[in-house]
């Protein structure tokens, strides 16, 4: 197929009228902002809706701002200003690192952190970031604002804890503690770059050289978005030398529902996530 | 049938204003619509970058960018890049290096060429590389591709301005 479905379309200038409409039509609607996840599947006819509401016009929600207490991007910041964000690269130089891993300069240009995170693909490399770094996702509905913590927001495949009114409208990073080191990589599909096996983290190390926190969240391999819960066990409070990380590597997909298909078997999943887990492990050490 | 809109567009310096069905892809927009037929359509599934074109002057891929999501934006297509009968220094670049076999990729790889020198004057081959990851030329084995972008720019760089026209 080389054009959607049929839809209507609804550009609007607020969050108030895209979720006025997300009410008025349901299941029926879909937001859309970068365009470059759900244009693609409504292509190939993956998803038909009936109405598209497109919040790209909406003013003022593209920016990275550091607060008091976090480091905030509003949900239309593509991922160009992520790649060139002067606070991402000195708090958390995973976010410019992983962006740059996706697609290609056209689809940064164009796609968004907010998009992204809402769209919950397992393959994408945001989610995975988001949850490495703890965020917190401002969403809005019908009932006002509320935050959810990343760790509840991502449900499973293409399937997030937002409610059908609500749209996500920004994201926010804790400040990180002192020592923290973060990293992203991934081995991915020659033609997309969607991660076949990827790793985020993001460590803290205390005066002495002891592992205090580590998050660690793997993307491409699982069916869903997850923290590999049984590395993080295996790194906090160790010293973190070579045999300890390549042992705590070894469980990356240890509580994983593996994907298996002609880019990679389950098996090469396993393999591959296990020694991308390790690396990316090294270099946020490094960083911390 | 989905109600039509109403779209407004500066393509290559000129406006345009029609009606079309909201699912009309930017790349069917300049090809069907406008007749820009320059702007090349290969995978359609924003992987192989025949469909680049300059939205508000950054590289976009016009087969995953709705025609209205570009309502009030400036395009510009291969077309609008020089004065008619004149070379842009990339286009100069192609032809002196032969950065081309075929021909089908080459407006995707110019236009995606334009937003890499217009971010980085000077890159490094890995830099051109990791530039045009996004678009697929299947004749060429790109090295004569990266040659025209580096003879392109070290032609802009000995210019005090590369315009892009707004004169077609």
């Amino acid at each position: 197929m080389s054009v959607p479905a049929v839809f209507d379309y609804h550009p609007v200038q607020s969050v108030d009228e895209a979720i006025a409409l997300l009410q008025l039509y349901g299941d029926e609607a879909k937001i859309l902002a970068g365009g470059h996840s759900l244009l693609p599947a409504m292509k190939l006819r993956l998803t038909q809706p009936e109405h598209l509401i497109d919040i790209g016009p909406i003013p003022n929600l593209a920016y990275i701002r550091k607060e008091k207490d976090a480091i905030v991007l509003g949900t239309l910041t593509r991922y160009k200003q992520i790649e060139q964000s002067e606070i991402l690269h000195k708090y958390y130089p995973i976010l410019p690192e992983g962006t740059a891993l996706i697609g290609d300069q056209q689809v940064r240009n164009r796609g968004t952190i907010g998009g992204s995170v809402a769209h919950s693909d397992p393959a994408g490399d945001m989610p995975g970031i988001v949850l490495a770094l703890k965020a917190q996702l401002v969403v809005q509905g019908a009932n006002g604002t509320r935050t959810i913590a990343a760790d509840d927001f991502f449900v499973d495949t293409f399937l997030t804890a937002l409610e059908q009114d609500e749209i996500v409208t920004a994201i926010r990073l804790p400040l990180p503690a002192p020592h923290t080191g973060s990293a992203y990589a991934k081995i991915s599909n020659k033609a997309s770059h969607y991660a076949i096996a990827g790793c985020a983290a993001v460590l803290t190390i205390n005066k002495k050289g002891l592992c205090t926190s580590a998050s660690i969240a793997i993307t491409g391999a699982s069916t869903r978005i997850i923290r590999a819960s049984e590395v993080e066990a295996a790194l906090i409070s160790k010293k973190l030398d070579d045999a300890t990380i390549t042992s705590a590597s070894s469980h990356a997909v240890a509580n994983a529902d593996l994907i298996s298909d002609i880019h990679g078997s389950a098996e090469y999943r396993q393999q591959m996530a296990a020694v991308i887990t390790r690396r990316v492990i090294m270099h946020a050490l490094e960083r911390a | 049938m989905a109600t039509k809109r109403s779209i407004t567009i500066t393509v290559n310096g000129q406006q345009h204003q029609s009606e079309i069905e909201p699912r009309m892809l930017l790349v069917h927009y300049l090809r069907e619509i406008l007749d820009l037929t320059g702007t090349h359509i290969g995978c359609n599934t924003s992987q192989c970058g025949a469909c680049v074109v300059l939205l508000n002057g950054e590289a976009v891929k016009a087969c995953t960018v709705l025609a209205m999501q570009a309502h009030g934006c400036e395009i510009t297509t291969i077309e609008g890049l020089a004065p008619a009968g004149e070379l842009h220094p990339i286009q100069t670049g192609f032809w002196e290096k032969h950065g081309l076999q075929c021909g089908f990729c080459t407006p995707g790889m110019i236009m995606s060429s334009y937003q890499l020198l217009k971010d980085n004057p000077h890159p490094t081959e890995d830099e051109i590389c990791k530039g045009l990851e996004g678009n697929i030329c299947r004749c060429t084995g790109y090295q004569n591709i990266v040659r025209a972008v580096q003879d392109a720019a070290e032609h802009m760089s000995t210019e005090t301005s590369i315009p892009v026209s707004t004169q077609n």
